[in-house]
């Protein structure tokens, strides 16, 4: 991608006119076409006598949802249900990419590492998951290896509070005591400071040319200070432990089937897929660039911070971009396996409706969104590591 | 995705379709069949059985509206539809009619683009649960984690029936029937819900029966007909008609091994006026007079309908199902 900017030729030319001309014809053609669907559809749905419009947006959902971020009941709308749909999916989404993007990189640098096995476990990994289509692996995952936990009544204790089963992975929930809001202001002093001493050290290495260890120095402060900050404020967190009672576990954060093995799915898939690009950006850096740093030299650490991934980026970020992107529309094949995302919800409610042609303008709406903020942030990183041309 | 896609066209029909189907008749004898929408498997209602061919109550009503108005029962495609694409796909033109297990309610009749016809099974929604579970009541499950298929009116009556009595039911909303139910057998789920008929469908699936035990609790009235598109009166009143024949069929005796005969011999005028041997009821409504006469040799009457789906294969009684002279509420308005 080159970022050269091409200023257009100045002054009307026939040229200039001809494509000016040429462009709104088909400006038009499309416009008019957009119209002519838009009116037929009103006009097909009127003589079917389906109902148009959002006004259903406002009414008693009445469906249930199995696992929102928010608080939900039956009782609220429709354009409620929908709006925990997209958090679900915003949820998932944000930490598959997060979690795909670490395991990527992993599996990219190991596919060119010098040991021959775990080269070859990349490969076998990348390979495998890239062939199978992704809902075979969110069957698989969900009906054969979460499936094969106990029953609750059995469920498996990793430690105390902490249990697994079929129903989920439950853990104790944090609870804030009295002197959490003095904890939570602490901390976030201590992050203040740690981050300023962070750009001190920094600075004072551009100054001096004196090594200063800013990363850890930083994190050490923030450890430090939350952890006086903690015991000063008489350990401000509780937890509430799950308790298995009647039918399931009460109490507690649950992670639930449905929702793990999306993530994992997801994770795994994309995990593939960035794997490569790390990997192509790895080797698109010319030999002779490592050689000279080495030459230099710099210890390899440095090497590879400052002048191998750097220039690996280039390669890397717009591909992964495409892999994001993927990766939320893949998220709608939650459906299959029953986790409430946002296509599962909206078609609960065109089931109960019938307004299909709202409820997919919806999904299109959201998922675009969604896909151009992650364009624009990728394209803002792609714009940093970019060679500045001359 | 595939699923998603399906959808996607369908909602594309409506957007692109022309006029609707004034005519769903003349469209099905230009084709030569018909477009008949069923479930994507449930047993006893519409299944694939090992050769292929669907079988089941819902996919013998196809046969019969085929044999009805085509002559030829063996006429019809089969279009399997995920529940929240069964009133779409009728409503913009994507199957001719349904007969699929959809529960008959205000808000589709008059909301969706869709008419019911006839009343063909009356059904109810349960629940299942493993039989170690140590309950008897539904009343009893504050806590349950239950299985259900998206866009169908069980997933509202599931929140519904916990609102009322003060449970907290946790769902779990599967796309597919075949998906919530293998969720429910690997235990992922406490229970199970949707219509009585289904759970027990479902239940003979399981590899012991005896495990799973079906709650005495009907949480709902689910009567089950096909749909027509909204707007083409002959059209439904053909696939009514079609379904109040058969059901009038079983009260007058009138079987698929006698309907030759009676159709020559009887003296019973309501019988000859159904089969064509006096007047002309089919001309009522646009088809051979002969219209009755084939579709009962070709599927039977209700009650050998029934026999032979659900009472052979899954054991269900006939229940409300039965003719309302025995006590059951199958009432077949009078073909005159």
């Amino acid at each position: 991608m080159s970022f050269t900017k091409r200023t257009a030729k100045p002054g009307f030319s026939v040229q200039n006119i001809g494509s000016a001309l040429s462009q709104a014809v088909v400006l038009t053609i499309v416009l008019g076409i957009v119209y002519v669907l838009f009116t037929n559809t009103q006009e097909n749905l009127a003589i079917r006598g389906i109902e148009s419009g959002f006004a259903f947006l406002d009414h008693e959902a009445g469906l249930p949802i199995g696992d929102s971020l928010i608080n939900y009941s039956p009782t609220r709308s429709y354009g409620y249900a929908f709006l925990v749909g997209i958090l679900n999916t915003l949820f998932v989404s944000f930490l598959a990419v997060i979690f795909a993007t670490i395991l990527g990189v992993f599996v990219g640098i190991a596919r060119v590492s010098h040991n021959w096995l775990l080269a070859k476990v990349a490969a076998i990994y990348v390979e495998t998951l890239r062939n199978l289509p992704l809902l075979l692996t969110l069957f698989f995952i969900y009906s054969v290896v979460l499936a094969a936990l106990p029953h609750p009544r059995e469920a498996i204790e990793l430690m105390e509070g902490v249990y697994l089963s079929k129903r989920g992975f439950y853990l104790p929930r944090p609870l804030a005591e009295a002197g959490f809001p003095v904890f939570l202001t602490a901390m976030l002093v201590a992050f203040v400071l740690g981050l300023g001493f962070w750009r001190w050290a920094a600075s004072y290495k551009m100054r001096t040319g004196k090594p200063m260890p800013g990363f850890w120095g930083g994190l050490g402060i923030v450890v430090a200070l939350t952890g006086i900050a903690y015991i000063a404020t008489g350990r401000p967190i509780s937890s509430e432990l799950p308790v298995y009672a009647g039918f399931n576990f009460k109490g507690g954060l649950a992670m639930k089937p449905e929702f793990a093995s999306l993530l994992i799915g997801l994770v795994l898939y994309t995990a593939a897929y960035i794997g490569e690009n790390v990997r192509s950006g790895i080797q698109s850096v010319q030999a002779g660039q490592i050689e000279a740093a080495n030459a230099l030299g710099v210890s390899n650490a440095v090497v590879t911070r400052k002048v191998l991934l750097p220039q690996a980026l280039r390669v890397t970020i717009p591909a992964t971009t495409n892999d994001y992107a993927s990766l939320v529309k893949n998220s709608s094949l939650a459906v299959a396996i029953g986790y409430p995302d946002m296509v599962s919800i909206g078609g609960t409610i065109i089931g109960q409706n019938g307004q299909a042609v709202e409820i997919i303008g919806m999904w299109m709406a959201v998922y675009l969104t969604i896909n151009l903020i992650i364009s624009l942030g990728m394209n803002y990183l792609n714009a940093r590591v970019l060679h500045v041309e001359r | 995705m595939n699923k998603l896609m399906k959808f996607g066209a369908i909602a594309a029909a409506i957007t692109a379709a022309g006029a609707v189907s004034a005519g769903t008749l003349d469209k099905v004898r230009e084709a030569g069949e018909l477009a008949c929408g069923v479930s994507e498997g449930v047993p006893g209602f519409s299944n694939p059985n090992s050769d292929g061919v669907w079988v089941g109550l819902d996919a013998d009503f196809c046969r019969a509206v085929a044999a009805a108005v085509l002559g030829d029962a063996n006429a019809v495609r089969y279009v399997p539809l995920a529940s929240k694409q069964k009133v779409l796909a009728v409503s913009s033109g994507q199957v001719d009619m349904t007969s699929r297990t959809t529960t008959w309610t205000m808000k589709r009749d008059s909301a969706e683009g869709v008419d019911f016809t006839a009343v063909v099974y009356y059904d109810g929604q349960g629940f299942m649960v493993s039989a170690d579970a140590g309950i008897s009541s539904a009343k009893e499950m504050d806590g349950a984690t239950v299985c259900v298929t998206t866009g169908t009116t069980t997933e509202l009556n599931l929140a519904d029936f916990g609102r009322a009595n003060g449970l907290s039911l946790e769902p779990v909303v599967f796309e597919g029937k075949r998906e919530a139910v293998d969720a429910y057998a690997s235990g992922r789920c406490d229970a199970l819900t949707t219509d009585m008929s289904q759970l027990a469908a479902f239940r003979t699936g399981f590899s012991d029966p005896s495990a799973h035990k079906i709650l005495p609790e009907v949480i709902s009235k689910e009567p089950l007909s096909p749909l027509v598109a909204h707007g083409d009166n002959q059209w439904k009143d053909i696939v009514t008609w079609v379904v109040f024949g058969i059901i009038s069929a079983e009260e007058l005796g009138v079987t698929q091994a006698n309907v030759a005969d009676m159709a020559a011999n009887s003296s019973d005028p309501s019988v000859q006026r159904m089969l064509g041997s006096s007047g002309d009821t089919g001309g009522f409504i646009g088809l051979e007079s002969t219209w009755m006469a084939d579709a009962i040799s070709a599927v039977g009457n209700y009650g050998e309908i029934y026999d032979r789906n659900l009472t052979a294969t899954l054991g269900l009684e006939r229940g409300l199902n039965a003719q309302w002279k025995d006590g059951g509420i199958l009432y077949a308005m009078p073909i005159r």
